[in-house]
């Protein structure tokens, strides 16, 4: 996973609510194997839309999605933030998240920021009066900034400083493989085995 | 201060707890299936890792699997499946393909075998897995990232959810079922209402519901946006367990029973948040919108974006109805349907196609109607009591299993603009097929609407 510290861009403001993982990445591109060129698929029953924000050349290039409240909601398909970071976003930013889609994106580098509902409204004005806007997420402050504006949000200590430092989950706890032992010492003796 | 049934199971599963961080939770069970699981294969591959504990994890064939026999046609699908079937014989996972007696849908299989036990953790690359909280565990759904990292540890790090009652007083009235229950909170508290909480579902209506029932009330916990339902053990769950092939036998029984008996919330225990429904005034649910918390009663007509006060709730209910072709104000009864759908994680059991059955003997359908048991064991069974002799005399389609309509990544799809009666879980724009549109409803309202062509409940038949 990429490191994040602090990130500056253009933004793109999506006018929904309710973006659920299957408008993300509809479910016919789950049937790769692999982890790329799922950029092409991401949104796409709305890009077939000639009015749908992302095909407005006036964001080409933005890095930062700006959404209506309750993005990600629905499927665990992780392939939703492989979609839009394949895509070039590195941030998304919302009122609230999906739980399962929130948690994918901070084990892949993906930066959710949850702002109150009417700065998200707020910032989504500003860029479309000013869509070369650009807009900072700055994880270390826990701040969004643009145009004279800073909003702070909240991320809980350990993620942040996990994404700050682009940690590898799966090589943290492997750390505490004994713990991990012991533990499977003491469990139940009627749990049941697969085999 | 007494715990909560989810404080209870989540405490006995921390591996480790440090200021600052996530718990570390050991899980019991891992289910794995084609779609979710390549990715993290081979994650584990490039780092040169292995999985901890196969004995703790099982795979299954169902989201691209055709309904009818035969090979998979689709290129893709195929390397997908095959995909599992090479990681399953490399690192030595209990695979169940297709065609074979065990196979079936993810959520379907745990349950059947009996791997699905109260108090205990499970997960899976795939959110309907809160379907196992029925038992009095704590399921959800993972990424593929959590699902490389429990096959590596066998251990997610996580904090605790808030804690979510929902409490659902009296008895349900004669024909209103599980999915209406489930339709119904969704409807109330929104398809954000349970975010950041595990709900627990109480009181006498639940308490009266079979397992089934409560497996299909937990799966849709997710649409209602909690991390997992779940209800408490008792001795309709004691009594579905006994005999599987994986459920406890002779002294471990007797050992697993008194500590299941535990697993429930104590009486000056609280909630981080109390719902409140009233049984008595829930009717037959449908959708009429492109999220499961757009639901009313059968009875009820297409509302207008207008009467929602909300800002962003109207633009919603307006997207919807633009999406799904309808008009405000017309009668939910009056809408007709091209395809009805029966199967699903949500109501794909044999309980739910018995109920359907009933209620299709003698007579004929007018739509295209699918019917998909959850799985081979469930498909099986409907043989055995004849259940299918029932679907096809009827002119209904039975078919092999897996998730078939529930999600178009097989070939059971949806055109542009067709609209389905559905017993799934989602009715997401393009969920069935890109353009399809769905309303989701019970089995006993699918089987209706089928008779009639128009959305239709027993009652009005």
């Amino acid at each position: 996973m990429d490191a994040f510290t602090t990130h500056t861009g253009t933004a793109v403001p999506l006018r929904r609510s309710n973006v659920d993982t299957d408008q993300i990445i509809p479910a016919v591109w789950l049937k790769q194997v692999s982890r790329t060129g799922f950029e092409r698929g991401l949104f796409a029953a709305w890009r077939e839309d000639p009015a749908f924000v992302l095909n407005d050349a006036t964001y080409d290039g933005a890095s930062i999605l700006v959404s209506g409240p309750d993005f990600g909601t629905g499927s665990s398909r992780e392939h939703a933030v492989w979609a839009l970071q394949q895509y070039g976003f590195r941030v998304v930013i919302a009122a609230r998240f999906g739980d399962i889609f929130r948690n994918n994106s901070t084990k892949m580098g993906l930066l959710p920021v949850v702002l109150p509902g009417d700065k998200v409204e707020a910032l989504q004005d500003a860029i479309e009066a000013a869509p070369d806007l650009q807009v900072t997420v700055d994880l270390g402050a826990r701040q969004v900034r643009w145009a004279g504006e800073s909003v702070g949000f909240e991320i809980d200590d350990y993620t942040r400083w996990r994404l700050m430092e682009g940690l590898d989950d799966i090589g943290l706890t492997l750390r505490h493989a004994e713990d991990v032992a012991a533990y499977e010492n003491g469990r139940q003796p009627w749990l049941p085995t697969t085999v | 201060m007494g715990r909560t049934l989810a404080e209870k199971v989540w405490e006995q599963h921390v591996v480790r707890r440090a200021e600052g961080e996530p718990d570390l939770l050991y899980i019991d069970l891992h289910l794995i299936h084609e779609v979710t699981s390549p990715q993290a294969f081979d994650g584990l591959r490039l780092a040169g890792r292995t999985v901890r504990r196969p004995d703790l994890t099982i795979a299954t064939e169902d989201h691209n699997v055709p309904t009818v026999r035969g090979p998979i046609a689709d290129p893709v699908s195929k390397a997908q499946v095959e995909t599992l079937r090479k990681n399953a014989a490399e690192f030595g996972l209990r695979l169940h393909p297709m065609g074979d007696a065990g196979q079936g849908v993810v959520h379907i299989i745990g349950p059947q075998f009996g791997l699905t036990q109260p108090g205990m953790t499970i997960v899976c690359g795939d959110s309907h897995t809160s379907t196992h909280g029925a038992f009095g565990g704590i399921a959800f759904g993972i990424g593929t990232s959590e699902v490389e990292h429990v096959l590596a540890t066998q251990t997610l790090p996580a904090y605790r959810p808030k804690t979510m009652a929902i409490e659902v007083a009296g008895e349900l009235p004669a024909g209103v079922t599980a999915k209406d229950l489930i339709l119904a909170i969704i409807a109330k508290i929104g398809t954000g209402g349970g975010q950041g909480y595990i709900v627990e579902y109480r009181g006498e209506a639940v308490r009266k519901l079979s397992m089934e029932g409560r497996m299909t009330v937990c799966n849709m916990s997710i649409e209602a946006g909690a991390r997992a339902g779940m209800i408490a053990p008792d001795e309709t769950t004691f009594a579905y367990l006994k005999g599987r092939p994986h459920a406890p036998s002779g002294e471990a029984w007797d050992q697993a029973v008194a500590y299941w008996e535990t697993l429930r919330t104590d009486d000056d225990a609280v909630f981080d948040k109390v719902v409140e429904i009233d049984a008595a005034s829930l009717a037959p649910y449908v959708t009429w919108g492109t999220n499961p918390g757009q639901g009313l009663p059968l009875t009820e007509t297409v509302p207008d974006p207008d009467s929602f006060a909300d800002p962003t709730a109207k633009s919603s209910a307006q997207r919807a109805l633009e999406y799904m072709g309808l008009t405000a104000g017309t009668p939910l009864r009056e809408i007709e349907v091209d395809t009805v759908f029966m199967g699903s994680c949500t109501n794909g059991r044999i309980e739910d196609l018995r109920a359907a059955a009933e209620i299709l003997r003698g007579r004929q359908v007018r739509t295209r109607t699918l019917v998909v048991p959850g799985s081979m064991l469930v498909k099986l069974q409907a043989e055995q009591e004849g259940l299918h002799e029932v679907f096809k005399a009827a002119g209904a389609e039975w078919r092999e299993a897996g998730c078939s309509m529930c999600l178009g990544m097989n070939p059971d799809t949806l055109q542009p603009g067709e609209r389905s009666a559905s017993t799934s879980n989602r009715n997401f724009e393009g969920r069935q097929g890109k353009g399809g549109r769905t309303h989701l409803v019970s089995p006993q309202v699918a089987a209706a609407t089928a008779v009639t062509g128009r959305l239709t409940a027993p009652a009005d038949l």
